[in-house]
Parts: structure tokens; sequence; C-alpha cells
């Protein structure tokens, strides 16, 4: 299914399946017998394949540092038309997964401006937006890019469940004072990092205000083999010791065209992601004006007295759909009493 | 160059200083080395295993390294601003301790940035620093404002020492060839005619003059890295001036410190005498009331306005299953005992004065962890781990290892520049009167300064 927000950038490739013809591939710069090569020499083939960011246009010719699995190549192939007109064909399994380059990642996708709406009256920490996320970064258990608190305003209003990832500010303190610029600010809203470049001076860590950044205070265990893609500011996978991670808000998948992972396994679709220019927002299973959803459910930003101006929305907790107890299901004692202390709820 | 008789007599004073060692300083020595190995053993653990063996987490990321750092940009500030301020006033009861101050300066300008490095998850990408480098960020003016610093004060301590190197090159001391040779280098020719003694004169007016404002500047700078952030208790706009008072406050006690130890353990008595003491004392007194003042305003501020996050960080230092202890240590033993040792005249001595800046530097170093460590356990978002080590604080032996490890180095370090050149201004002090008659001359002065108001107030009244 391809997502309204999504249709500007799906547009620019016209994809039609095709016959296997392997001499068919016009790849631009990477010869033939080089995939060929690349092919003998490792299971896991990559031809990087990298879609030019800013435009839009699929730098056919860019084709970087593809990734083909060959075990799962079932030998479909599909044509791609670059916005130069030019026709590329690639095995379909390709189109998906491979990561930008570093400075492309620098640069917002199109003239996109992403944001996020979290509705906090569907929300019963059922933690499978954590768990999704964890997973599609490879991120231990204990590593949690998306946060799930209890939150209680004062002792008279009621509990509610807050999840919270990076709030993607417009006015981020945490890329003012990053000395390398290794943390940044992208044209469609993103506010990402550079594992690469990321000295690990943890100065982005003190200056958020809302506890979005987490330090790899150790090496990530992850098995090469388990990893997909290749490392780019835009997947944040694999992190890098002594650097910070956080929500990328997942930019990777937006140029596929699919919605982020925690928008997607969130059972009660509490999550709506969408792209404010196009001013549509959707959490899989309905799609919504954005700016009218603001406007009628009386959207509010985190703390927005801080004048970070987040791109994260909240609706309010009225009407909540499940009582905050709901919560405490599945999660350990100590948990719950640790999360009843913040919230100074007495039982 | 020839020399009297007097700068002879004092010379043969710190020659056995320079040409030997005895027992109990190579003992010293060797200690000092084995703390210095097990710091780069310390190091070598945390360079392997990552930051995972510090106690620093997701919450609070910056632990006594950056303590440590402030702290010794701190006492810097001896050779700094009481060597520069002396020395622009032309104070006469400076000459036999400055250079300590100023190696102080220099020496902690090298450690204290050393454990920035330490605290940097990626120290293979430091040079991304250069590299990289933005301007908007705090931690760029921080590089640019310490490298100015470190170099002005290495210039600064150089200056004053040359005529000393050229004195020892001039008469030759016992030592290792290697030392003779660098004497001579370092001397740059120079043999005092009068016009190399007007430049250099001049140079040390002008950097002394440069060195202030720098010093100053560093510190604010280091202040900002935190003021700029939207934490309680760290986004305070007099965050600068307070630090640079702080900073003062625990440069003046290192220093007193010093001249403690090196009177002992040199037999400078008849140098470093008691107006020393008791001079610094008072600008010891003064900077304490100052940063008490500081202190009082900067919380006194935030708990009157009690705004919500605000007082999570005062909760945390007035608990007494907290921080109280250490708070109340820091913020007022810390001030009123150096304050009542020093004013009050019996309580008043050499050991005395000494003691008080001992407490004072302390307090100083806790307060620099409460500054940090409180302020980092007071997220503004509730904190639900479950984890306690990512709530509370507790530094690991790694980083206790490495903090003893500087201040090791900091001994090292001043210990080896002991040997190397006298630990007193050689020239300058021969060229003064005897410190007896300094004395004299003082309270001659004073009394003659009190004369003249006497009958001035006569011919206003009369
Ligand atoms: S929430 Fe924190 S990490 Fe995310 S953009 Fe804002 S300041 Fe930066
Ligand atoms: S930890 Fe990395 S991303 Fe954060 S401020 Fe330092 S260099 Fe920038």
């Amino acid at each position: 299914m391809v997502h309204p927000f999504c249709n500007d950038l799906i547009a620019t490739f016209k994809i039609e399946n095709m016959q296997i013809h392997k001499q068919a591939l016009e790849m631009g710069k990477v010869e033939d017998s080089q995939v060929n090569k690349e092919a003998g020499n490792s299971r896991r083939n990559f031809i990087r394949y990298s879609v030019a960011a800013g435009a839009g246009s699929l730098l056919g010719a860019s084709l970087l540092t593809g990734k083909i699995n060959a075990e799962e190549s079932d030998g479909e192939k599909v044509k791609v038309l670059t916005t130069d007109g030019r026709l590329v064909e690639v095995e379909k399994g390709h189109l998906c997964c491979e990561p930008v380059s570093h400075e492309v990642a620098r640069h917002g996708i199109g003239n996109k401006k992403m944001v996020m709406v979290i509705d906090l009256s569907k929300c019963r920490n059922a933690r499978e937006c954590v768990k999704g996320c964890q997973k599609m970064h490879y991120l231990p258990e204990d590593i949690e890019w998306i946060k799930l608190f209890l939150m209680r305003d004062n002792e008279d209003t009621g509990p509610y469940w807050f999840p919270k990832p990076c709030l993607h500010c417009n006015n981020p303190p945490c890329v003012k004072v990053c000395p390398v610029g290794a943390t940044f600010k992208r044209s469609d809203g993103i506010v990402l990092i550079d594992n690469d470049r990321c000295i690990g001076c943890k100065f982005c860590m003190a200056a958020c205000p809302y506890s979005s950044r987490v330090f790899n205070w150790k090496e990530p265990k992850i098995e090469p083999h388990e990893l997909d893609k290749n490392y780019s500011p835009e997947n944040s996978t694999p992190g890098k010791v002594g650097t910070v991670g956080k929500c990328d808000f997942c930019p990777d998948m937006v140029r596929q065209g699919k919605l982020p992972s925690c928008v997607t396994s969130c059972p009660n679709g509490v999550f709506y992601y969408g792209d404010e220019n196009l001013d549509t927002v959707t959490n899989g299973s309905e799609t919504l004006r954005f700016k009218k959803l603001l406007n009628d459910r009386t959207a509010y930003r985190f703390m927005e007295e801080l004048g970070t101006e987040p791109s994260v929305y909240y609706l309010p907790p009225t009407n909540r759909l499940f009582d905050y107890k709901v919560g405490f299901n599945d999660i350990s004692e100590e948990e719950i009493a640790l999360y009843k202390k913040e919230a100074r709820i007495e039982d | 160059m020839n020399i009297d008789s007097k700068t002879q007599r004092t010379l043969n004073k710190f020659i056995p200083q320079l040409e030997s060692m005895s027992k109990f300083g190579i003992a010293f020595l060797v200690i000092l080395i084995l703390i210095f190995f097990a710091g780069v053993y310390a190091l070598y653990v945390q360079l392997t295993e990552g930051h995972i063996v510090t106690g620093m987490r997701d919450q609070v990321v910056w632990g006594l390294f950056i303590v440590n750092f402030i702290f010794f940009i701190g006492i810097s500030y001896a050779g700094a601003l009481i060597s520069g301020i002396l020395h622009l006033l032309r104070v006469p009861w400076r000459s036999p301790i400055i250079r300590m101050a100023e190696i102080i300066t220099v020496v902690s300008t090298i450690i204290g940035p050393t454990y920035i490095l330490l605290c940097v998850g990626r120290l293979d990408r430091v040079h991304h620093l250069l590299l990289f480098g933005r301007i908007q960020s705090p931690i760029t003016w921080d590089v640019i404002a310490i490298t100015t610093y470190l170099s002005g004060s290495i210039i600064f301590l150089y200056l004053a020492t040359i005529r000393d190197f050229a004195l020892l090159r001039d008469n030759p001391v016992k030592v290792a060839r290697w030392r003779n040779w660098f004497y001579k280098v370092l001397s740059m020719g120079y043999s005092e005619t009068p016009k190399q003694k007007e430049i250099l004169a001049r140079a040390t007016d002008l950097l002394s003059i440069v060195i202030i404002p720098l010093a100053i500047l560093v510190h604010s700078v280091l202040a900002w890295i935190f003021g700029m952030t939207l934490r309680p208790g760290w986004h305070s706009t007099i965050f600068a001036p307070y630090f640079v008072v702080a900073a003062v406050y625990s440069g003046t006690g290192v220093l007193i410190l010093a001249m403690w130890v090196f009177r002992k353990v040199y037999k400078l008595e008849s140098y470093i005498t008691k107006i020393h003491f008791n001079y610094l004392g008072y600008i010891l007194v003064m900077l304490g009331a100052l940063y008490g003042y500081f202190t009082f305003s900067e919380y006194l501020t935030s708990w009157y306005g009690s705004i919500k996050w605000d007082m999570e960080v005062l909760h945390r230092l007035f608990d007494p299953s907290d921080y109280w202890w250490w708070f109340f240590f820091a913020a007022f033993i810390g001030v009123l005992l150096p304050i009542i040792i020093v004013t009050v005249p019996r309580f008043r001595n050499i050991n005395s004065i000494a003691f008080a800046s001992l407490i004072a530097v302390f307090a100083l170093w806790v307060k620099r962890y409460l500054i940090i460590i409180p302020t980092l356990e007071a997220p503004l978002l509730p904190n639900h781990d479950l984890r306690p080590e990512f709530i509370h604080y507790s530094p690991t032996w790694v980083e206790w290892t490495l903090t003893v490890s500087g201040v090791g180095m900091f001994f090292l370090m001043f210990f080896l520049i002991s040997k190397f050149i006298p630990i007193i201004p050689v020239m300058k002090i021969s060229e003064e009167k005897d410190y007896n008659s300094l004395r004299k001359k003082v309270k001659e002065r004073n009394l003659r300064r009190l004369m003249k108001q006497v009958r001035k107030s006569d011919t206003v009244n009369g």
C-alpha cells in the first residue's frame, strides 16, 4: 500500500515487472563485469544503490553500493525510470534497501516536512512501538529510542501514558551545541546523527531537554549477517560505540514509501506520521488532514515553552479509550512501583 | 652575565634544589609515576571496553571527568589572575610567589583539558574538532579559548624565567649536559643589557594585561557550556561570573598551599614569609565572600521563583539523604571557615591559613560536583529507568583512578619543573631589598599614609 504522503516519491519510479534479462542491466557506471565479480566473491552481493535526495530523483547512475541478496532473489526484475529519463533495470529486492550516502543524508527528502501526531487518548502502554523500533534498528533491549512515560501533571489530574520519540525540534538545542556538526537538521525537518562523525562529547545529550538521546556505552552486539543494510545516518544502523543514538524519524522508510515501525507496530493506531506540506498524516489505517486534526483535537506540543518547536504534536488524553491501569498488565511489579512513584500515585 | 654577590648567594641557596634529589624526593617521584601508570591502565580499560566502565549513563552524561576539568581550569587562575594582577599593580611582595603561581597555571591548564578528552566517547575522532569545527558550539569556543590561554600562560611563564635561564647558563650548575644545553637555548642570548631588560619588562607587562581578560574568558566560556543548555540549575545568567569567582577562589587556595609546601620542603622561610600568607589570606577571604554571595544569589533566586524543575534540583541539594551534607560543606563551611580563620587574628597563622585554603579548594571541588551531577540527575521528564545506575550517578574505580592520577600528574609536573628551574625567581629576588626590611617598609608606608590623612583632616577641620 502506498501512503498518500509518499506519492510524490513513488511517482518518480515507474515500475513495471519485466522478464529476467541480465544483459539488459543498464546501470550507468556500474559495469556488468563488476557486478558479476562481486556476485562471485560473496554470498551477499551488494550493488550499492543510492537514491538521490533533494529533488527526489533517482540517480540511477550513482549506483554506489547496492545490495542484492542472492538467495532471496526471486529473479524478478523491475524497470525504473530515472527523472533524467533513463530506464534502469534492477532486481525488485534491491529497490528497498540500500541507504543513501552520508552526504545525501545531510539534506532533506524533496520538499517534505515530516511531522508526527501522537494520540494520547488511545495509548495503553502496549509497548509495541518500543519493540518495533528496537527490532528495526537492531537495538538491544536496554536501549530505547522511543520511551514510554506515565505522566501526571499534578496530584488531582488523571495519569496517562505518554510515548515519546525524539521530537525533531525545529529549533533543536542538540544541533546548536554539536561541535562537529555530527547532528544536524534537514530541510524535511528531521534531525539526524552521523555516527561516523560524532566524537561522543555528549553535549547534545546534556542539551536535549527531552531525554531523547542515548549513548552507545559499549560496542553494539550485532552479528553482521543480521544486518541487511549498510550504515547510513538515515537508517542509524548499526550504532557505533562511543557515539550517540536516537529516534531518527525513519527517513529510510520514507524513501521507500513506508511508515516508521512505531507507527505500524502500534496496535491502537496511536501514531500518525506524515508530511506537513501535503497536509496529511496517517497511522496506517486512517489518513487524516494534518491541520484539521490539530485544530479539531486542540493538539499541543510538549513543553512548547522551551522554544524548541517540536515536529511532534500530541492530542490531549481526553476521553481515553483505556484506563491507565491497563498499562500495568504486562510489566513487572518493580516497574509499576517506579511508574507510580514518579506519577505520585498512591494505592 | 656578571652577577653580584647577593645574587650568587641567592643562587647558591637554590643549587641543591636543582642539582640533586633527596631520598624523600625520589620516593615521591616513584609514587607519582606509579600513580600515573595506574591512570594509564584505567584509561586502557576505558578505551577497550567503552565508557560502560564509567559511572556515566544516559541521564548523567558527564561525571567526575568534567568536574575535574572545571576544577583544574579553575586553579589555573592562580597564575593568570593573581600573578597578572599583582604584576600590573606592582605589588611589592609578589616576587617570591609569582613563579609558583605561573607554574600552577601552566600545569593545570595542561591537565584540565585532558579530562575533556577522557570524557569524549571517540578519542580517535578528536581531530574532527578541527576538520568539522562549528563556531556555533560552545565546545569550539572552549577549544579556541583554552589553546590561546595555554599558549599565553606558557609565554608568560617563559618570559618571567628568561633571566634565570641566563643566570643558570652563565653560572653552570652540576647537572646533566642536556639540561645546561637547554638553559642555554632557552635563555635566547639574554645578557641583561639595558635594552634587553626594557624589552623583557615591556613584554611581560603586555602579556599580563592580555592574560587577565583571557583567563576571564576561558572560565566564562566554560560556564557557558552549562549555561547555554536548557537545564535547571545550569541555565543561569550569572553562571559565567560565578564560575570566574569560584575559579579565582580555588586558584588562590592552591597557590597558598603550594607556598606552604615549598616553603617547608625547600626551606624558603626567608623568602616566603608570613606577609605573603597574610596578604594572600586577605585576598582569599575577599574572594570567598564574593563566592558565597554568588552562591546565595543563585540559589535564592531559583528557590524564590520556585519553577518546578529548579525545585527538583534544589530538593536534591537540600535533602539530607541526598546531597545536603556535601552542599552544606561546599556552600557554607567552604566559605565561612576560611573567612573566620583569616579574619580572626587569634586563629591567623601560616599553618591555619594553609588549612583554610585546603578547605576552600576541597569545597570548590565538591561544589563543581554539585553543579554537574544533581542537575543531570533531575531531567525534565520523569526517569522510569529500572537500572539504579541510570538514575543515580556513582563514579567507578576507573573514574576515581583517573582523578587521582590527574592530581598525581599535577604534583609530578610541578615537582619536575621545580627541579628544572628555581621555584623562586632568583634574579628578581636578588634585586630587591631584604624581606624583613620590606616588611618594615610596608609598615612605614602605611604609617606615612596615615599621617598624611591625619594632617589632611587636621587642615580640613582646623
Ligand atoms: S527532542 Fe532532543 S534530540 Fe530530538 S531534536 Fe529536540 S533537542 Fe534534539
Ligand atoms: S555527542 Fe556527537 S552528536 Fe552529540 S554533540 Fe557531541 S559530537 Fe555532536
